[in-house]
Order: structure tokens, then C-alpha cells, then sequence
């Protein structure tokens, strides 16, 4: 093997074996942040800081009785959970994390990570239908309405920046924000693409298919064991995902002063978003399911469509003069 | 790079005759969705990567959830998988495979008689597909998007509700 191909290997397992990591972490870091915004302690007691609860809650989730339902479609009901991780997975492929560090830099990069953000929300309507329980349907057919729904301003939203930089390619985006980060010019565009973000990994204020207090965990009441870990897992790494998009496409990626290496600019503007999303949960209360829909359809895709339209005819003025 | 066109266009025409021939209407549509991924891979191997993203956004990730959607809600039970296998039977297959055998056959006769469609290797960007449909194909896609609304329209005609009043005296008023 020459030097090329085991970089790029080493760079495969670096992304998986780093976010792997990281996100049984975040499970902790969400419990102590939230704990701090609401005046407790949070996990304290197990090892240093309460570090090892990650350790205790990943070894109790091996050993529960993983319980498939008899009234169960049991193959659907089996490859629900592994859709939304293998997506996920699939989608940071195209993050550029540094110069260079890059799995593959497609030249559709960002269509790329549309189209896995799509197939992400087979794992919520699979395994809400699988279920064969009232509730669960009501969560994955409130899923699917959200998650296709906000897919169209998350794609519009992207548009505008995909007509600055005039690339698909994620690597190029970056580049092409060496004078400006793109959240400047496209603030409109930054904020309809992270209110999306939020519904595309159903978090709080907008878990509504899984809504704990009205559907009883939602889509994925009858999960136990490793597969409801693996649905809990692919959550936080998709707002790993969302975080780390964000950052590449509006705020300027691994840009940064240079008295830091570019990876740490990452992964530091990284770490902020994923701050913000845990302060939106301590925060914010959950809109009613109609509140949502009429909130995308009625405020948010006229938006997208303006901020689209005038962005596209600023960059046709530029080029014509 | 050929023998991954033939893989992939082998993987959709499996998985769209399962699409046919399962039972269960939610399989048969993650079959669906497997041929529509093929699908996209085979244009990527012929160098169309902007329509190979654009098959697996739309296709597979927007109508199929669409589909399933309609299906959730139609909460269909195993009567009417029995029901499915009941009008499943070998005998109304004869006909339709009769005459794709001889659509196979006229293909295969064309394949090996005609010279063979080169792969040119080039590259179709998403700069070329937005030229050719807003140039060339300009009227096809106004078409389209008319139709599109026309359906849109109908569909906010159907779903339209009238404002229910349960007030004893408005009640009496409305309509």
C-alpha cells in the first residue's frame, strides 16, 4: 500500500473511531449541561466528575433483555434502529473536518448529505410501523410528515450558499469563505437551516415523534436493549452531523486564526453548536404537531424562497457588471 | 467501472421483481427503495452523479416516505396479506412474463447485432442538467410544474373543511 491509500485509511478510522467515541460522551456532557441550566447536580457520583455513567449506562443497555414483540413485524422491527446510524455515518463522509482530513471529497458533496438525511427518516417510519403499536404509528407518521417536510427549507436553505461558493463540494464552500464567513450574508439561510436541523434529528423543542408525555416515547416505545441504544445513538450523532454542517457551511469550517491548528477551529465551533443544542432542550417547550407543520409551510418556505431569489439575483448582478 | 453498472442494474431488476412479487405492501416498498438506490448507482457508474443524488433525494427519500405514509394510515393487517396471496397466484404471471420474454429477446437481439453504447466517461454535472431543462426542455418542465400545481390545487379542494360552530345560535346560520 503506498502513503496515500493508508492516510486515507487512517482518516476512515480517525472520523468513525473519533465520533464513536463521541457520542456516548455527549450523553454525558447533555446530562451535566443540563443539570447546570437547572440548578442541579447531575451524574456526580461515578467516577471522576460522573464520567464513568456513560461506562454503566452503555454496559446496563447490553445486558437488558433485548425483546422483540411477538405482535412484531421482526425483520422491519430489526433494521429500523441500524438505518438511522448507518445514514448518519454515511453523510460525514463528505464533512471536511480539516485540509485534507476529508473521507471523499465528492463534487455533489452536499447533495450527498441531503440524500442520506432523507433515508434517515426510513429508521423512524420503519420502526414506528414495525412496532404494530398505536403509539409508535402516531410517532413515525408525525416523523415522516416533520422530517419531509423540513428536508425541502433545509435543501433550500443550503441553496444559497451552494450560489455563493458555486459548488456542491463541501471543501470548496469552505474556501470560498476565506474573506467572509457565509453567515454574514446568509443569516436568514443559517437560521431556517438550523431550525431544520433540529426537526431533521427530532430534537427537542421538535422531538414531537417521539414526545414523551403524550406519545409514550413515540416511535420507539417498543424498543429495549441495544436496539433502542442504537436508535439513542444515532440521535446524538446526528446533532454531531447537523453541528458540524452548520459550521462547515456557514461559519467558515476549519477557518480560523492561526495560533490553533484547523482541526481544533472545527472542532471547537463543533462543540459550540452542540452547546447550543442541549441549551435549546433546557429551554425551549414543544410545539403542537399542527403548530409545527403550519410554522414550516406558511413562515418558513416563503422565507427560504425570498432569501433564495435575492441572494440568486445579487449573484446574477455581480457577474453581469 | 463497467462490471459495477452491471452489478447495480442487476440488484434493480431483482429488486423490483420482489417489488411485484412480495406480499407485505411495506416490503414490497423497501424493495422499492433498493431498486431506486440501484438505480442511482448505475447513473452514477455513467457518469451522471447530480441525477444519481437527485434519484435517491426524490425518489427514494421523499415519494416512497410518501407512499409508506398512505400505507401507515391505511393500517393494513395480516387479512390483507392473505388476501394478497390469494390474487397472487402462478396463473396471472403466464401472460406477463410471456411477453417480456419476447421484449428480452427483441434486447438481446439488438445487443448483439447493433454496436455497443460506448461509455463515454464523461461527466455530467449539475450545470448541464440546469442548461438542458431550463433551455432546451424549458416547455416540458413549465408542463410539468402546471401539472404539479393543478394537483396541488385539487388536493387543498378536497382536504378544505368547513368552520365547524357548535354554538346553539351560530349554528343555525352557517350554510
Amino acid at each position: 500500500m503506498d502513503d496515500a491509500t493508508i492516510d486515507q485509511l487512517l482518516i476512515i478510522g480517525g472520523v468513525l473511531g473519533g465520533l464513536l467515541l463521541v457520542a456516548p460522551g455527549l450523553i454525558w456532557l447533555e446530562r451535566r449541561m443540563l443539570a447546570l441550566w437547572q440548578d442541579r447536580y447531575g451524574p456526580n457520583r461515578a467516577g471522576p466528575f460522573g464520567l464513568l455513567v456513560v461506562l454503566a449506562d452503555t454496559l446496563k443497555l447490553f445486558f437488558k433483555e433485548d425483546w422483540t414483540p411477538p405482535f412484531a413485524d421482526r425483520f422491519v422491527f430489526t433494521i429500523a434502529p441500524g438505518i438511522v446510524v448507518i445514514t448518519v455515518l454515511m453523510s460525514f463522509i463528505v464533512v471536511p473536518f480539516a485540509p485534507g482530513v476529508i473521507v471523499s471529497d465528492l463534487n455533489i458533496g452536499l447533495l450527498f448529505f441531503l440524500a442520506n438525511s432523507s433515508l434517515g427518516a426510513y429508521s423512524i417510519i420503519l420502526g414506528g410501523w414495525a412496532s404494530n403499536n398505536k403509539y409508535s404509528l402516531l410517532g413515525s407518521m408525525r416523523g415522516a410528515a416533520q422530517m419531509i417536510s423540513y428536508e425541502v427549507f433545509m435543501g433550500l436553505a443550503m441553496m444559497g450558499v451552494v450560489l455563493l461558493a458555486g459548488s456542491f463540494s463541501m471543501h470548496t464552500i469552505v474556501e470560498a469563505q476565506k474573506d467572509m464567513w457565509f453567515v454574514i450574508p446568509q443569516f436568514l439561510g443559517f437560521v431556517i437551516f438550523f431550525i431544520a436541523g433540529i426537526a431533521e434529528t427530532h430534537r427537542l423543542p421538535f422531538d414531537i415523534p417521539e414526545a414523551e408525555s403524550e406519545l409514550i416515547a413515540g416511535f420507539h416505545s417498543e424498543y429495549s436493549g441495544m436496539k433502542f441504544g442504537i436508535f439513542f445513538v444515532g440521535e446524538y450523532l446526528g446533532i454531531i452531523l447537523i453541528s458540524s454542517v452548520t459550521v462547515a457551511l456557514y461559519f467558515g469550517g476549519w477557518l480560523g486564526p492561526d495560533f490553533m491548528p484547523p482541526l481544533v477551529w472545527f472542532i471547537l465551533k463543533t462543540f459550540a453548536f452542540i452547546c447550543f443544542f442541549i441549551l435549546l432542550r433546557a429551554s425551549l417547550p414543544r410545539p403542537r404537531y399542527d403548530q409545527l407543520m403550519e410554522y414550516g409551510w406558511k413562515i418558513l418556505l416563503p422565507l427560504t424562497l425570498l432569501n433564495l431569489m435575492v441572494t440568486a439575483g445579487i449573484v446574477l448582478l455581480n457577474k453581469g457588471i | 467501472m463497467l462490471i459495477i453498472f452491471y452489478i447495480a442494474a442487476a440488484v434493480a431488476v431483482i429488486a423490483t421483481v420482489l417489488v411485484i412479487t412480495q406480499h407485505n405492501l411495506v416490503h414490497a416498498l423497501l424493495y422499492l427503495v433498493v431498486s431506486f438506490l440501484a438505480v442511482a448507482m448505475a447513473f452514477y457508474v455513467l457518469g451522471a452523479p447530480f441525477i444519481a443524488a437527485l434519484e435517491v433525494i426524490i425518489y427514494a427519500g421523499a415519494i416512497v416516505v410518501l407512499m409508506i405514509f398512505v400505507i401507515m394510515m391505511l393500517n393494513l393487517r395480516q387479512e390483507s396479506v392473505a388476501q394478497e396471496k390469494k390474487w397472487l397466484n402462478a396463473r396471472i404471471v403466464i401472460g406477463p412474463v410471456i411477453l417480456t420474454l419476447v421484449l428480452a429477446a427483441e434486447l438481446l437481439y439488438m445487443l448483439s447485432t447493433e454496436t455497443s453504447v460506448h461509455l463515454t466517461g464523461e461527466v455530467i454535472g449539475a450545470k448541464a442538467v440546469g442548461m438542458s431543462l431550463y433551455g432546451h426542455y424549458v416547455i416540458g418542465v413549465e408542463l410539468s410544474g402546471i401539472l404539479l400545481m393543478a394537483g396541488i390545487v385539487g388536493a387543498y379542494h378536497l382536504g378544505r373543511q368547513k368552520k365547524k360552530v357548535t354554538h346553539r345560535f351560530l349554528e343555525k346560520q352557517e350554510e
